[in-house]
């Protein structure tokens, strides 16, 4: 342990290099860019400065393009928040309180709580990296196909029953996801399903098409027909919003400091950011005191997704480097690079590349230090742009989407579907369908699935491989109470209304 | 007189192809505007990895006078990225790379292309396989893990792979078909996780490229059995112990006659010219004397042949029809 | 969202009906194309369809359901008034068109289009701001997606005219 603390203060050494101070600014300056659009998501924005990086050294290179991945996490809530457009899969549970703050005039608070919030996330998560790496490295090699389904049936048990809509239609919403993402190849069978023999098809309905229309272009529908404006244009700018913000912020360390658990754990057992996000989401919203209020604008929803989101995003660097398997589609992509540097993540790395590696981890704590420095002096500024008037910001919105649906899969149909999915969502909404499982279903659906196919072949077909050991029996035990959760409380709150008869 | 002479120049481009590919490369063509890079596989996989590599090395060295622009399609596996190449008629700044899914994914899916839809480039170079498993087994040899494979009722050992029907359960059918047992086949999405799984015990053995299991065989997590190819590998570099991978056995010498390489090719939308194909495989026998492209050689092991024209075209034939003998003993061909 | 106003309108009844009957088609789809790939349980687990097919069940199941409910609503109930609608056709409509017009004319052209139709026709801005608004910002994606990060987008005959 003292090791690793000579070694980090080494690693300072190494990325508090002016030259590599810079390559942080101009990474996280690429990567809030990069998040802002929809579509061009951290992972696609690694891959296109990949090649550029060739000719720096292996520790300056990533510290480029880690600082662009930080820059993306940070630069995906500002579209959220503003305009119900999630630039990142896991913004999607921060629209949710987000946007009705911004709606509502708090657009500058919502932005600081979010800001703030991925700083603490990926503050922790780097910690937990720097004291306990080569620990939590084992523990992700115990995740087999079974485990993995157990964090994802954990996560959805933790989300659903959430809604105060009718079931049947919650039902159905969560349904439509699930049928949109089985759609295409079936990897485990390697057959084409649902897709009719059309071509458009083969690659299924990727999610950010489906939300960047749900949300973003119904969010557009929405308000053209509540009148031609933005709520929020009454929005005062005030640069003091940050200091206001981060007074009211250390009412919520607690859940701040679940999320950031449950961001390191779903980091590392490689299920991602974005289950991470949406599970923070439902948790908080059953603890809190302002669960009821959760939906219509209440920081504490804000800040439970962005800081498990974070750490999550931040873990999963550490699968990546001690075992070479990646966390996220954009360590994937890092992963590549390391390989091009001469490095080979795996269990060596620690030992032969310490230098390159602790290095990193230092550009961690540096560069999420001054991407909160970089993005919060842009608070008043992204603010603002509420205050441009809705018949110029709509068009250039809708603009936005186009090339958002467009890049993700460089295809024009996706841009078509995305229409749809408009429409689509503002008919669901304006009929009381909850929109959120729906996301939900399409974002995890497929490795759901998969993971639960791929655990019954192990079995030779015997569910009982999910009560196969204690690790995979006590996560799908913890997932069954969470679903069962609102009735337990019922109960709960049942037994407690006759023992005291007031 | 100059409109006539440009007319009589098409004239005889069109008229002359089989003339013209007589001709030695004399690279006349050049690409006026990005090249795209059609990549029919997800972001972080092996084909990925190559054509980001590519991408480095031509723009470091400046081989092209327009930029290389990798893009990913991948959706059914990889159908999405060859359909597009081929409907993308006679436009020659755009270029794919392959794996094995050019001839298992028209086969698996039904989905409507074939090789020779489109213009074949150049082979850059054929992926190996290796028989890995977990280095806590008691088994250090090929024969001592077939004789317990052999031993065991059918289904008893798992093997993980990326993909389903394609060339890794492809190869699990053929070793299946040798020791006359069955395994499970459990797919992943990527390499880098089944060798993971690998390591964690999840799955028993696996048919990982040397680059997907590289790191984890340095790091004495896993252990290599023996190699699907006629002959040993040529790299002598330590990497484990006294170990290289030229120490590793054929599985042939092992008793398990299987033999499988992996296709990692260049190829161009139909209808594009000889000389504008001539270009591109200028540009990559260029590539191949960077010392960026001999690193990656060398780390994952690959079999560096180099075929472009008619040998191309050739081995091509000849790789199809064994996949779809393959395939069709497997059982794997859309429809059955 | 209240519907206090009096107004004539699509009925709320209307609109619930029929979005339960577009599941229930969607549901429809989903089981057949489950029943084109297999919907059993093969030797090692389920078949490609097997999920599908429960899934498209239950959205069938569940679409029916809402159906019954739907019929039951109060009838007076306004989804919203045919002023309010007409307001979402004015996006929707250019915004259809717009998307379109992109696989034939690129993503360029459209959005300059869009941005200044929009502009002068709904915002009522002038011309030399609407101009500045719809060629600046296609510009300004022309510059950092296709020159920064190398990421080409659909372009039509203009483009290639041009020369970009």
């Amino acid at each position: 342990m003292l090791d690793n603390f000579i070694n980090l203060y080494h690693g300072f050494y190494i990325a508090g290099d002016p030259f590599n101070i810079l390559l942080m600014v101009i990474g996280i300056l690429l990567g809030v860019i990069i998040g802002v659009l929809p579509g061009l998501g951290g992972a696609n924005g690694v891959a296109i400065l990949l090649p550029l990086t060739f000719s720096m050294s292996p520790t300056s290179a990533i510290i480029l393009l880690t600082c662009i991945y930080w820059g993306a996490l940070f630069g995906g809530a500002i579209t959220s928040v503003l305009f119900n457009i999630p630039g990142e899969p896991w913004s999607v549970a921060t629209t949710f309180d987000g946007h009705p703050m911004a709606r509502s005039g708090r657009a500058g608070e919502a932005l600081t709580a979010a800001f703030t919030s991925s700083f603490v996330g990926a503050f922790f998560a780097i910690v937990m990296i720097t004291m306990i790496a080569p620990l939590v490295a084992q523990f992700a090699l115990q995740f087999g196909p079974a485990e993995k389904f157990a964090v994802y049936f954990l996560a959805f048990a933790s989300f659903v029953g959430m809604s105060k809509e009718a079931p049947a239609k919650t039902i159905v919403s969560m349904m439509i996801g699930f049928a949109l993402a089985a759609v295409g190849l079936d990897m485990v069978t390697g057959q084409l399903r649902l897709t009719f023999g059309i071509t458009e098809l083969l690659n299924g309905f990727d999610f950010l098409i489906a939300v960047i229309g749900l949300f973003g272009i119904g969010e557009i529908l929405l308000t053209m027909e509540e009148g031609l404006e933005f709520r929020g244009k009454a929005a005062k700018i005030d640069p003091k919003v940050v200091w206001k913000t981060w007074k009211t912020l250390p009412r919520y360390w607690m859940t701040s400091l679940r999320s950031c658990i449950i961001g390191c754990w779903m980091g590392i057992t490689p299920a991602g950011a974005t289950p991470a996000s949406f599970m923070a989401y439902g948790i908080a919203k059953r603890v809190s005191k302002n669960g009821k209020n959760f939906g219509n604008g209440e920081i504490e929803g804000v800040v439970a997704p962005e800081t498990a989101a974070h750490a999550a995003g931040t873990a999963a660097m550490l699968p990546m480097l001690a075992l070479g398997v990646p966390g996220s589609p954009t360590a994937a992509v890092l992963l590549g690079g390391l390989l091009i540097w001469g490095l080979q993540p795996g269990p060596m790395l620690f030992v032969e590349q310490a230098e390159f590696v602790w290095g990193l981890i230092a550009s961690m704590y540096l560069g999420n230090i001054v991407g909160l420095i970089l993005v919060l002096t842009t608070v008043p500024l992204f603010a603002s742009i509420l205050r441009i008037p809705f018949s110029i910001i709509a068009p250039v919105i809708l603009v936005i989407c186009a090339i958002g649906a467009y890049t993700v899969n460089n295809n024009v149909f996706d841009v078509l579907m995305m229409m749809v999915f408009g429409v689509l969502g503002y008919l669901l909404k304006k009929t009381n369908y909850p929109l959120a499982p729906l996301v939900l279903a399409i974002v995890l659906g497929d490795s759901a699935e998969e993971a639960f196919r791929q655990s019954l072949l192990a079995s030779g077909g015997s569910l009982a491989i999910f009560w196969s050991n204690p690790l995979v029996s006590s996560i799908m035990g913890i997932g069954i109470v969470a679903g069962l959760w609102p009735l337990i409380a019922h109960l709960f709150s049942k037994l407690r209304v006759t023992a005291q008869p007031a | 007189m100059k409109h006539f002479h440009a007319l009589g120049l098409g004239a005889v481009t069109a008229l002359g192809m089989t003339a013209l590919s007589m001709l030695p490369a004399s690279a006349a063509w050049q690409p006026n505007k990005p090249v795209e890079f059609i990549v029919p596989a997800g972001t972080g996989g092996g084909a990925d990895q190559m054509a980001r590599t590519l991408q480095g090395i031509i723009a470091k060295h400046d081989l092209m006078p327009t930029q290389l622009v990798v893009i990913n399609k991948s959706g059914g596996a990889g159908g999405e990225g060859f359909l597009d190449v081929k409907s993308s008629k006679g436009n020659p700044h755009k270029i794919v790379i392959t794996l094995s899914n050019l001839f298992t994914t028209p086969l698996a899916t039904g989905i409507p292309f074939n090789w020779k839809e489109l213009t074949p480039v150049a082979m850059l170079a054929l992926d190996e396989f290796v028989l890995w498993v977990n280095a806590q087994e008691p088994y250090k040899t090929a024969q001592e893990y077939e004789a317990a494979i052999k031993a065991a009722p059918d289904n008893t050992f798992k093997m993980g792979g990326t993909g389903s029907k394609q060339e890794d359960q492809i190869i699990t059918v053929a070793v299946e078909k040798a020791l006359g047992k069955k395994l499970t086949y459990i797919p992943y999405k990527g390499g880098g996780e089944v060798a993971v799984q690998l390591v964690g015990g999840h799955i028993n053995s696996t048919v990982n490229n040397p680059i997907e299991a590289v790191s984890q065989w340095r790091g004495d997590k896993v252990r290599p059995l023996c190699v699907f190819d006629s002959k040993q590998l040529p790299y002598t570099d330590k990497i484990q112990g006294d170990l290289s991978w030229s120490s590793i056995p054929t599985c042939k010498s092992a008793g398990l006659d299987v033999e499988y390489l992996m296709l990692r090719g260049i190829f161009m939308p139909p209808g594009v010219s000889e000389e504008q194909v001539a270009y591109f495989v200028d540009l990559f026998k260029k590539v191949r004397e960077t010392p960026e492209w001999q690193q990656l050689m060398k780390d994952g092991a690959f079999n560096q042949t180099f075929m472009a024209g008619d040998e191309f075209k050739a081995w091509l034939d000849g790789a199809e029809k064994n996949h779809k003998g393959l395939m069709q003993e497997a059982g794997f061909i859309a429809g059955n | 969202m209240e519907q206090a106003h009096q107004g004539a309108g699509p009925k709320q009844r209307a609109v619930e009906v029929g979005t339960a009957l577009l599941t229930l088609l969607f549901g429809f789809v989903v089981l057949y194309g489950s029943y084109l790939v297999g919907v059993g349980w093969g030797s090692d687990g389920p078949q490609a369809g097997f999920f599908p097919f429960y899934i498209g069940l239950a959205i069938a199941g569940c679409s029916v359901i809402n159906l019954l409910q739907a019929l039951r609503e109060d009838g007076d109930a306004l989804f919203a008034e045919w002023g309010q609608l007409g307001q979402v056709l004015k996006v929707l409509i250019p915004a259809c068109i717009y998307v379109a017009l992109v696989p034939f004319l690129g993503i360029y052209l459209p959005s300059v289009l869009l941005i200044v139709v929009f502009m002068t026709w709904l915002g009522k801005y002038g011309w030399p701001l609407s101009l500045a608004v719809g060629f600046g910002v296609p510009a300004f994606f022309y510059m950092t997606l296709e020159r920064w990060f190398l990421i080409p987008l659909p372009k039509g005959p203009i483009e290639a005219m041009l020369g970009l």
